[in-house]
């Protein structure tokens, strides 16, 4: 499964960043970037509860 | 008809939700002290369905339909800054902001706040045996990070520190708190006046470079935000501190727990923050006509969402009643959610690690000068926590 953010949503609270800095950053602007795609094999849950965090649903993922 | 409830009741202990709420979960209908009947949304799920959908409750607070919870809300009808503002107009401003609170950037501020906060220590240290944490702790560090933050002189906090507690306090009237705005605005009009002839490096002169001085704010939206991220960043984070030091005290299990493996740390003050609620509730109105928890909600009702109950949801938190250091879960709502979910977390959450690790590391005997029940609690309805906090250690 793969990571997808809509950085016309996100307002920058940062949970993604927090939970997964491997795989979250902030733009200059202070929006989302996703440095890495790739949810590992195994890790779907972890990545659900991760995307549930996020304030402004910003993050989904696809098959 | 039986009397309803009322919103806000006063909390017996400061850590503990009011008791009053338990028997109408997930929403029912509350009275307000000015006698207009709202919704009380107490569930987590539900809670979080109300905060993730601005367009039917509104964070509009000059609308009249926007519920004051407590006299002195009436007055801030007159200050309009994004969290009383919806999308699309919340969102413009709450970006010009963003670049300012990233995890980064909040992250890079830890060396400051250490060096604060073990100042402050060596003080308290050199004062003791007795120390009352609330002036001499648990405020110092939250206003002096957003002074510093905005470019605000940290010489005026006295003044600034004494308005916004009467414009945050359950117990303000009306008068009072329309007067404090009026002294806090008129402060902040100076002081953006006096900034943009010389310019410094805050995040107001930021704000006067990229958006006053290209017409994307006006002088008076600025000196709202001022006054919002002003009031906003110390006065909940000091209650979160002392209220902080309180809590793990009469947890003495989880303290230990933490002073053994202080990598907990992270853990320990989300579970503060789930825990406490220093935020008991946060005001909405309908837009339109809702389902809620198999309530019809009508258009043009209010709505409170009780951040306190929410937090000890049994649906959502395993033993909610439970203060669990190690329990990891970061889906309170504590800092709201949705759009409006506080901007200013990751900040409160490094300076809560900051002076309560430091604290307990550098003060082992730390513990109550004054009885728990003894200690004075802050009124029903506002930000949450104790007026005094008398340690010895
Ligand atoms: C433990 C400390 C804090 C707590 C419990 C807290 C709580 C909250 C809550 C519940 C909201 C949402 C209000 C709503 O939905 O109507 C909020 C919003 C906000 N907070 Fe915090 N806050 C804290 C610290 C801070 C700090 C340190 C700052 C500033 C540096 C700050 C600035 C703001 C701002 C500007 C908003 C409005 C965001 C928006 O409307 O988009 N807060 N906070
Ligand atoms: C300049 C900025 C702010 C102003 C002018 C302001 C003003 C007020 C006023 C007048 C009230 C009464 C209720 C209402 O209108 O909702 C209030 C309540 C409250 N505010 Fe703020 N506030 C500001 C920022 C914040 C922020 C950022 C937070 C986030 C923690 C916050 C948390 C609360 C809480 C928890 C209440 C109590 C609601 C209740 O009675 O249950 N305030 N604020
Ligand atoms: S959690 Fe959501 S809102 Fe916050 S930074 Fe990540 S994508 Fe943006």
């Amino acid at each position: 499964m793969r990571i997808s953010a809509d950085q016309g949503r996100c307002l920058g609270a940062g949970q993604c960043v927090l939970s997964a800095p491997d795989h979250f950053d902030q733009s200059e602007l202070g929006l989302v970037d996703v440095l890495d795609p790739e949810v590992p094999e195994g890790d779907e849950q972890r990545f659900r509860d991760i995307l549930d965090l996020c304030p402004s649903q910003a993050l989904s993922l696809e098959a | 008809m039986t009397q309803l409830p009322e919103y806000p009741q006063a909390r017996g202990c400061p850590f503990q939700p009011a008791s009053g709420y338990a028997d109408y979960a997930p929403v029912a209908k509350v009275r307000l002290y000015n006698g207009r009947e709202v919704w009380a949304v107490t569930g987590h799920a539900e809670a979080r369905q109300v905060l993730l959908d601005p367009v039917t409750y509104s964070s509009d607070r000059v609308h009249p339909h926007y519920p004051a919870l407590a006299p002195r809300f009436e007055s801030a009808r007159k200050v309009r800054n994004f969290i009383g503002m919806d999308p699309p107009e919340h969102t413009v401003q709450r970006r010009m902001l963003l670049s300012s609170f990233t995890v980064k950037k909040t992250n890079a501020l830890r060396p400051r706040i250490q060096s604060l906060v073990d100042g402050l220590v060596d003080e308290i240290e050199a004062k003791g045996p007795v120390a009352d944490l609330v002036p001499d702790f648990a405020l110092p560090v939250p206003s002096i990070v957003i002074c510093e933050l905005l470019g605000v002189p940290y010489a005026d906090h006295g003044f600034f520190e004494h308005q916004s507690r009467r414009v945050v306090t359950g117990s303000t009237t009306l008068e009072e708190s329309a007067d404090a705005f009026a002294q806090l605005k008129g402060y902040l009009d100076e002081l953006i006046r006096r900034k943009q002839r010389e310019p410094g490096d805050g995040l107001l002169d930021t704000l006067i470079a990229e958006q006053v001085e290209t017409g994307g704010l006006t002088r008076a939206e600025l000196v709202d935000i001022a006054l919002l991220l002003l009031v906003a960043g110390h006065e909940t984070t000091a209650s979160a501190i002392a209220l902080g030091v309180v809590t793990l005290l009469e947890h003495p299990d989880q303290l230990a727990a933490l002073r053994s493996d202080p990598r907990l740390l992270p853990t320990a003050v989300e579970e503060l923050l789930r825990f406490m609620a220093i935020a008991d509730g946060i005001a909405r109105f309908a837009t339109a006509d809702a389902d809620l928890a198999g309530h019809r909600v009508r258009a043009g009702d209010g709505v409170v969402v009780v951040i306190a109950t929410a937090n000890r949801d049994g649906e959502a938190f395993p033993s909610p009643a439970a203060f669990a250091v190690d329990r990891g879960a970061r889906h309170h709502v504590s800092f709201g959610h949705g759009v409006h979910q506080c901007i200013g977390q990751n900040l409160a959450r490094a300076e809560m690690e900051i002076a309560l690790g430091t604290l307990f590391r550098r003060l082992p005997g730390l513990r109550l000068a004054r009885d728990l029940a003894d200690l004075p609690i802050k009124e029903a309805g506002g930000v949450q926590g104790v007026w005094e906090l008398p340690v010895t250690w």
